[in-house]
């Protein structure tokens, strides 16, 4: 089973890559740009009986930091 | 005075040589070398220091990986205990990564790697570290780190300086961190976390001592406790 987390900064938490690309965009001449915020795509081929629970620790325990990081769960259609 | 110290070494850690040399040259004793894979601390520790350096190739977030290591179950459990622990740079990024201490070290915020002696201002000259030391008194230190933006809900930072955990602060805030922080404390006071690097400054050929004063203030404590 293939599973992909998705981490993403949590609103209010300042993303200075972001805001570094932000301005390379404006730079190059992207107009309309209003924020960019940087995450973290994980892809995971697990066993297809691995719970949920299971899946959610993994994220709590190390693949996100949920002081400043939220994570989502997706399942990917084989 | 006597101390039986430990120094952690994580793969990719760097600055371990230098904290059991810093830790030598103050308590006159050797400390021992612990590994991230070993799964028991030596016995009695009367301190356990966290160096510096890039862990795991700062993989995933720096120290994320170094504080699932099987070493920090047992840094946990004493630090419990009530052994005094004290992370630097990477150390205290493995710290919070941990749960020993609380926020995050996000990437600095002027995206650039920093290297420079920087000055710190003490802002609790109570604890195990700084006692010895005076409120606002300043300190140069070395800081060289690209993830040592220190973050916390405001709520979390309200609790750290009302309760007097906040340790160190920026003079001249380098890296983007809330209020300034640049050292915190647990709960207990026990637990302290700087991303400046006081064992780069323990012998006046490093340019400073100011470093020394904090391994002198810990062990110092330690010996009349």
């Amino acid at each position: 089973m293939k599973i992909r987390i998705h981490v993403s900064l949590k609103p209010g938490v300042l993303d200075p890559q972001g805001r570094a690309v932000h301005h390379a965009l404006d730079g190059l001449g992207f107009a309309g740009v209003e924020d960019v915020r940087i995450g973290r795509l994980i892809e995971l081929t697990v066993a297809d009986d691995t719970g949920d629970a299971d899946l959610e620790a993994m994220c709590e325990k190390l693949l996100a930091n949920t002081v400043i990081e939220n994570y989502r769960i997706e399942k990917v259609a084989p | 005075m006597s101390l039986r110290a430990a120094v952690v070494t994580f793969p990719g850690s760097n600055c371990d040589r230098d904290m059991a040399v810093a830790l030598e040259s103050v308590s006159g004793e050797q400390p021992i070398r612990v590994w991230h894979g070993d799964s028991a601390l030596p016995e009695r520790l009367d301190f356990i220091a966290l160096p510096g350096g890039f862990s795991y190739g700062d993989y995933l977030r720096s120290g994320a990986m170094a504080a699932n290591s099987p070493i920090m179950r047992e840094v946990a459990a004493a630090a419990q205990r009530g052994v005094p622990v004290l992370g630097v740079c990477n150390g205290f990024q493995v710290l919070t990564e941990a749960g020993l201490l609380p926020g995050a070290l996000m990437r600095n915020a002027s995206q650039h790697f920093i290297c420079r002696t920087v000055d710190l201002t003490v802002a609790n000259p109570d604890s195990l570290f700084t006692r010895g030391l005076e409120a606002g008194q300043r300190l140069r230190i070395p800081v060289a780190h690209h993830d040592g933006n220190y973050f916390a809900d405001e709520t979390t930072l309200d609790r750290l300086e009302g309760d007097g955990r906040v340790a160190f602060r920026y003079v001249e805030n380098c890296n983007g961190s809330r209020r300034d922080i640049a050292g915190i404390l647990n709960e207990t006071g026990t637990v302290l976390g700087m991303m400046p690097h006081p064992e780069r400054a323990v012998d006046a050929a490093h340019g400073g001592t100011d470093g020394r004063r904090i391994f002198e203030n810990a062990i110092r404590a330690l010996a009349h406790a």
